[in-house]
């Protein structure tokens, strides 16, 4: 028992500012790597304002949520929804209508402990701030997503919670390190080429991270969420469902060469999609 | 801009009232330079390094202690400030002079050099605060964060949060970073922000002084 809780790994997205893409990146990557085979459940931490559910196309299977396993109303195997067409991902959903205050410290710390148990990959869903919800998403977790817009108050905020999950987190507190990495999400070429954004240079840079992946802005997502599904089964050839399973590939440890977006590959991708659709 | 805290006996009363205070805001106090009162006390100087552990858990860094016999402390502990009255200990040494040497036994301790290293990036939010001398930064100083030194500061990286040297009263104290994207600066409380500063200063390595109560900046490549 033991032993296989020691495999799993705990992944905190986090971002400190909202709207970067955290929910999105959560489905993506939690769809990612069950699709590669692994285990995995997707945990939203965003008590009262809960979202992973719709992204993931199962809001109207909720029954039980995280607030109910941790004070104890509802066991963690009546919470977790599985997937429709992954059969290794699972949701635990958050709960709407209450707030972060229903989280304690310890009632995470065994949810986290069980389903450490139970899977290889538990991906926590961060909600966006520096308070109790976000610090107790990141409190237990062996590794950081950090999810980051290339500009300027995105990456400010990225680098507060860079600092906090080196101070604030279980493992920081024990000594050790939580792997960090950053995902620039929502990059759009042509603005970069324009100068209308931060380059990829310059955030790494401010944020002295290792760079994860960086997803284009794309219509794509947004029709992912809206159908409910996760980028990388709604549309698996498309550019960022394509850089989001790269990301997971280098999350699990594979040598993936990184790809930035160019202007050139926009207008081809541009083309090819007008004919595709 | 240093706030003071003045705790009264019992301490873990005063604790729990602080908590009730703050736990409204629990960031109140953080990046703020504290000075702690501690004339309402009678305390050992364990339990005063046991009641700044106490509020250093809850994010309140002590810059100095007040009220209190600097004499009696050790160099562990927050260096004593005046406030422009005199201490417990300037009334022993006045009153004991007339005995023949107590007054010698009671002269001022001296002052160990001492610096302190950070070699990684301080992030946005965090505040590195330092009164006994200098602060050596291996890496970036981030938008938001800050580094207060009663000596020098080096920052071997970008300096783009805060920047305040000599902290405690030191007009010789000085700031070096090697790229200028500084927020704010400041020596011994004479500052200027990013807006105050030539253009032609940023991005470049640069260093930063008084002279005569003018805060100069200048490039050093």
């Amino acid at each position: 028992m033991g032993e296989t809780a020691s495999m799993a790994k705990v992944l905190v997205v986090t971002s400190g500012k909202g709207g970067v893409g955290k929910t999105t990146t959560t489905a993506a990557l939690g769809a990612a790597l069950a699709q590669a085979g692994q285990k995995v459940a997707v945990v939203d931490f965003d008590v009262g304002l809960r979202n992973l559910d719709l992204v993931m196309g199962a809001e109207r299977r909720v029954v039980f949520d995280l607030v109910n396993v941790i004070q104890g109303t509802a066991k963690l195997s009546q919470a977790l929804i599985r997937d429709k067409r992954l059969e290794t991902l699972w949701l635990l959903p958050a709960s709407q209508t209450r707030d972060k205050d229903a989280l304690t410290e310890e009632g995470v710390a065994s949810v986290i402990q069980e389903l450490r148990g139970k899977f290889d990959w538990v991906i926590c869903d961060s909600p966006a701030g520096i308070e109790r919800g976000a610090t107790l998403a990141m409190r237990f977790a062996d590794t950081a997503v950090i999810v980051t817009n290339p500009e300027v108050s995105s990456v400010r905020d990225s680098d507060r919670i860079i600092g906090l999950l080196d101070s604030k987190t279980e493992k920081a507190e024990k000594g050790q390190r939580i792997d960090k990495h950053v995902l620039i999400t929502r990059y759009d070429a042509q603005r970069a080429a324009r100068g209308e954004m931060l380059n990829i240079e310059d955030v790494l840079e401010i944020l002295s991270t290792p760079l994860l992946g960086i997803i284009p802005e794309s219509e794509d997502v947004l029709r992912a969420s809206n159908v409910g599904s996760p980028v990388t089964i709604s549309n698996a050839t498309s550019a960022p469902a394509r850089a989001y399973l790269d990301a997971a590939r280098r999350l699990k440890g594979d040598d993936v060469p990184m790809n930035i977006p160019s202007e050139r590959k926009g207008l081809f991708d541009k083309l090819f999609g007008r004919r595709a659709a | 801009m240093a706030f003071v805290l003045a705790p009264t006996a019992p301490i873990t009363d005063w604790l729990r009232e602080l908590d009730k205070r703050t736990g409204t805001s629990p960031a109140f106090f953080v990046g703020r330079p504290i000075i702690l009162d501690l004339q309402a006390l009678t305390l050992e100087e364990t339990q005063i390094g046991e009641l700044i552990t106490q509020l250093g858990e809850r994010g309140v860094r002590v810059m100095a202690l007040e009220g209190i016999d600097a004499d009696q402390l050790g160099a562990s502990l927050p260096p004593v400030l005046k406030r422009g009255r005199p201490s417990a200990g300037d009334a022993l040494l006045s009153a004991s002079s007339s005995h023949n040497g107590v007054a010698t036994a009671r002269l001022p301790r001296r002052q160990e050099p001492s610096s302190l290293l950070i070699d990684s990036p301080i992030r946005s939010g965090q505040s590195v605060i330092f009164p006994n001398g200098d602060v050596t930064v291996l890496g970036p100083v981030a938008s938001g964060a800050e580094v207060v030194a009663g000596g020098s500061i080096h920052i071997y990286g970008a300096l783009r949060g805060r920047a305040m040297a000599g902290s405690m009263g030191n007009a010789r104290a000085r700031i070096f970073c090697s790229k200028n994207e500084a927020e704010l600066i400041s020596i011994d409380g004479y500052y200027r922000t990013a807006e105050e500063m030539d253009a032609s200063l940023r991005s470049r390595p640069t260093q930063c002084w008084l002279e005569n109560r003018v805060l100069a900046i200048a490039a050093l490549d």
